[in-house]
């Protein structure tokens, strides 16, 4: 259970009771066509399959292999192929609440929407707060509210995009539930995970969110101009970032006073260039 | 985490096969966690608690098998199960980018009458 946002929704499992009277399992289904699915189970008393271990009489046991989340990775990887058809970054921004990331996406709109047209989908828990103010820097922005569920999943993102022209953008930022716990287990079909870490949460902050920094692509360390005020140890902070995360890029950048950003922007240029170069078609690439 | 809802699909899961194979009790189900699935083990175990309760799995056992990190040295080309977060090869000292297990969070198995 969720202990920082108290995500809890209990009792909506659909199920149905589906009784048999005789306890015969000798039936078959031929419509599996996934590995993950192919088990055997046919008169078991005669001939168990290797699959199929016989526990108690009236038992059995049944190799499944699904993975939990598989629904949720389905939709990412369909929403990450639309996404690329229309030739879009696509971010999928995570930090802890108060991190700054409304305050990031504003100043990335304003330096950036005259030449990469950005679209923005916010989820929060509740209001639609950060969409207005991502609207008034320029953005096109639509709000998911998620009510008591602490993460954006890939189907609210599909369902989102939906409402948008992506034709007319060629950047698309999600702003994620903040919270550093659960949005890391589900994709929602980005390009590019950006972890985000504000100077004032502390230099090991990486360390004790470990999954989360390890699933990023890119780590933004933000509030540099207030660094010198809360005492940040910066090369403590990159210590821990380049042991923990030696797979992320790393920018330290202020909203504020733009300190850093241009590397950052550089880095999405050349990102996009790479993809979605006029002379290559991304499908080959 | 997340892990009542989480332990709420598995539970969608395990009912869906559960009632694919003619099946109308769940006796046990086995679930594979990686260490860095992101899932804690033991609020999987809370949350099953609360979500069993009425359905077809009411009486069941979880059984969690909790799957070590194994990574690959790029420098040494071994693999190694780092001791904590930091994923030091033990040989060459390395910082290992690359997991080669570990990250599963997936329904095993299921004891199904």
């Amino acid at each position: 259970m969720c202990q920082n946002c108290g995500c809890s929704a209990v009792g909506t499992v659909a199920h149905s009771h589906h009784h048999h009277g005789d306890g015969n399992f000798a039936h078959s289904h031929d419509d599996h066509d996934q590995q993950e699915h192919h088990h055997h189970h046919g008169n078991y008393s005669k001939s168990p399959s290797q699959q199929t271990v016989t526990i108690e009489p009236d038992r059995q046991s049944i190799a499944i292999g699904q993975g939990i989340l598989s629904k949720n990775d389905r939709l990412a990887e369909r929403n990450r192929g639309y996404f690329q058809a229309k030739g879009l970054l696509v971010m999928n921004f995570l930090s802890s609440p108060g991190a700054g990331k409304t305050a990031l996406i504003e100043k990335m709109v304003g330096d950036r929407q005259k030449d990469h047209p950005t679209a923005v989908i916010v989820g929060d828990l509740a209001t639609d707060n950060d969409a207005q103010r991502l609207r008034s820097a320029g953005a096109i922005a639509i709000q998911v509210t998620t009510g008591n569920i602490c993460h954006l999943e890939a189907e609210m993102v599909a369902k989102a995009a939906q409402k948008l022209d992506l034709d007319n953008i060629d950047q698309l930022i999600i702003e994620n539930v903040g919270n550093l716990v659960c949005p890391t287990t589900y994709d929602l079909g980005e390009d590019l995970r950006v972890v985000l870490f504000s100077v004032t949460e502390g230099e090991d902050k990486p360390l004790k969110y470990p999954a989360t920094f390890k699933s990023a692509q890119v780590i933004l360390v933000t509030k540099q101009d207030i660094a010198a005020a809360v005492d940040f140890d910066a090369e403590l902070a990159w210590q821990n970032l380049r042991q923990v995360a030696p797979q992320a890029q790393i920018f330290a950048v202020s909203a504020r006073t733009g300190k850093g950003l241009q590397s950052w922007y550089e880095y999405l240029d050349q990102w996009q260039l790479q993809h979605y170069s006029p002379l290559v078609d991304p499908a080959l690439a | 985490m997340h892990e009542v809802s989480l332990m709420e699909q598995t539970l969608a899961i395990a009912i869906a096969q559960a009632e694919d194979h003619g099946a109308s009790q769940i006796h046990r189900l086995t679930l594979r966690v990686g260490q860095q699935s992101g899932v804690v083990a033991d609020a999987l175990r809370f949350a099953f608690e609360v979500v069993r309760q009425n359905t077809m799995a009411a009486e069941a056992r979880l059984e969690i098998e909790e799957i070590p990190v194994t990574c690959r040295c790029q420098h040494c080309h071994e693999n190694f199960q780092p001791e904590d977060w930091i994923y030091r090869c033990p040989h060459c000292d390395q910082i290992s980018q690359t997991v080669m297990d570990g990250k599963q969070l997936e329904l095993a198995s299921l004891e199904l009458s």
